[in-house]
């Protein structure tokens, strides 16, 4: 079941090759979806679904997709889920549907579906192809996390909604930075955890 | 079989296609019912935020909205109600009633717990990145705001998505949209201007100007029609 290959391909997404810390795939999501904590949460676990389940379709696939239409045969495939996602959403989780709007559509675009698909997907079997996807989809999801955490606890002042910045700080001066809830601090919160990712990680570290 | 010859690309390709668009029909159509009913309920529970009302769960919105929404009615451009049946106001779609000339005046009647009655507005107007809409009570004098309701499609989080938010919102109770006698709409302004036409404003959003402008245009845009409907609840011609 978990060879040390399979290992390998579900939990090296996770820090040592993770897509958004060290392939810098998937940026402009994370930068879109991170200044609540819930909608990240929620669009990390859409991720992780359509990638798991494209990627085993593309998979199963494999050995007859024509090599010159592969691309779009990719993009069907991952629109379709992505339009699925949507759908069940809308039926089952109409609030977070409304808060996600454009965003889930925009999983087509996202780049570690793409790069997943073409990477693995295309050249492995179903089973690892499913770790994979789990695999990255849970790496692109921790990163998410992490930014949201940040930005919504400094930008609102509040975790999943409820306030945790206690009001005898307000009463002292404290202020919710704004600044943190614009995208141009996801980018810089990105930054800082690649910065400090690599300096955990020596073999990252370009000579 | 050569996988590169022509012919196989087009049927794969038009297989695929066959596949993919009979799973998502089918999934559109089996998931079609439970979606309309949650955007039904979802307008239910707009319409009840504008009068401070919230379901107890989301298993009693409709039970509430009956309870609540008295009466729902179409209004003739001279005030007077051409159709008075809840689900006729309760069905018209606000984005197909933008153009002035064609457009039909919803309104609901709301009875609270006090034996009040409040005027239900819905407005629908452009934000930034989509459309804005939202919901304005009307208090039975027929000039003051009892509360006010908006909501979004895409507006920026933290940003002009905050019209949304119920600080936002409560800004709008009790101002009077007849300060003067004439019917003058509620301006959003930014922190420290006034208007220069004397009619009441709010805070705008920082961050979110054109938001905040597009929530003021609405507001003129939708209730202004409304005007005569107003001077009748004013010298009660209408109870």
């Amino acid at each position: 079941m978990l060879s040390k290959r399979n290992k390998e391909a579900l939990f090296n997404p996770l820090s040592k090759d993770n897509p958004v810390l060290v392939q810098i795939l998937g940026i402009c999501s994370t930068l879109a979806v991170t200044a609540k904590l819930e909608p990240a949460i929620v669009m990390g676990i859409s991720v992780i679904a359509v990638l798991a389940i494209s990627n085993v379709v593309i998979s199963l696939l494999r050995k007859t997709i024509p090599t010159t239409i592969r691309i779009i045969v990719q993009l069907v495939v991952v629109a379709a889920l992505v339009i699925i996602v949507q759908q069940i959403l809308r039926a089952y989780a109409y609030d977070v549907s409304l808060q996600l709007s454009v965003f889930i559509g925009l999983i087509i675009t996202n780049c570690i579906l793409m790069g997943r698909l073409e990477a693995f997907a295309l050249s492995n079997k179903p089973w690892p192809a499913f770790l994979d996807g789990i695999g990255n989809g849970l790496g692109y999801t921790i990163i998410l996390v992490i930014v949201a955490f940040f930005r919504e606890l400094l930008g609102s002042g509040t975790l999943l909604g409820f306030p945790v910045i206690p009001q005898w700080c307000y009463d002292h001066g404290y202020m919710n930075n704004g600044l943190m809830i614009l995208p141009p601090m996801a980018l810089i919160t990105v930054g800082c955890i690649i910065w400090v990712h690599r300096s955990r990680n020596k073999d990252l570290q370009e000579k | 079989m050569n996988k590169n010859s022509n012919l196989y690309q087009i049927i794969y390709a038009a297989v695929m296609v066959l596949i993919v668009g009979t799973v998502l029909a089918f999934i559109y159509m089996a998931l079609k019912p439970k979606q309309d009913e949650n955007i039904a309920n979802d307008k239910r529970k707009q319409i009840l935020s504008a009068v401070h009302v919230i379901p107890a769960s989301d298993n009693a919105i409709e039970e509430t909205f009956n309870k609540y929404i008295v009466a729902g009615y179409l209004l003739n451009k001279d005030g007077s109600i051409a159709d008075s049946a809840k689900n006729v106001a309760f069905e018209i779609d606000m984005k197909n009633n933008i153009k002035l000339e064609e457009r039909k005046l919803p309104m609901f009647k709301c009875k609270l717990d006090d034996g009040s009655f409040k005027y239900i507005v819905p407005v629908y107007g452009a934000g930034l990145w989509g459309p804005i809409w939202g919901y304005i009570a009307v208090n039975d004098n027929g000039s003051d705001i009892y509360g006010a309701y908006f909501s979004h499609e895409g507006e920026t989080p933290g940003l002009g998505a905050e019209i949304a938010n119920s600080k936002f919102q409560e800004q709008f109770q009790g101002k009077s949209i007849y300060p003067d006698g004439e019917f003058k709409s509620i301006s959003v302004m930014k922190k420290g201007q006034k208007p220069i036409d004397g009619s009441e404003y709010v805070d705008a959003i920082s961050g979110g100007t054109i938001t905040s402008r597009g929530v003021q245009a609405m507001l003129n845009d939708c209730m202004t029609p409304y005007d005569p409907f107003f001077k009748k609840l004013q010298c009660g011609t209408i109870k």
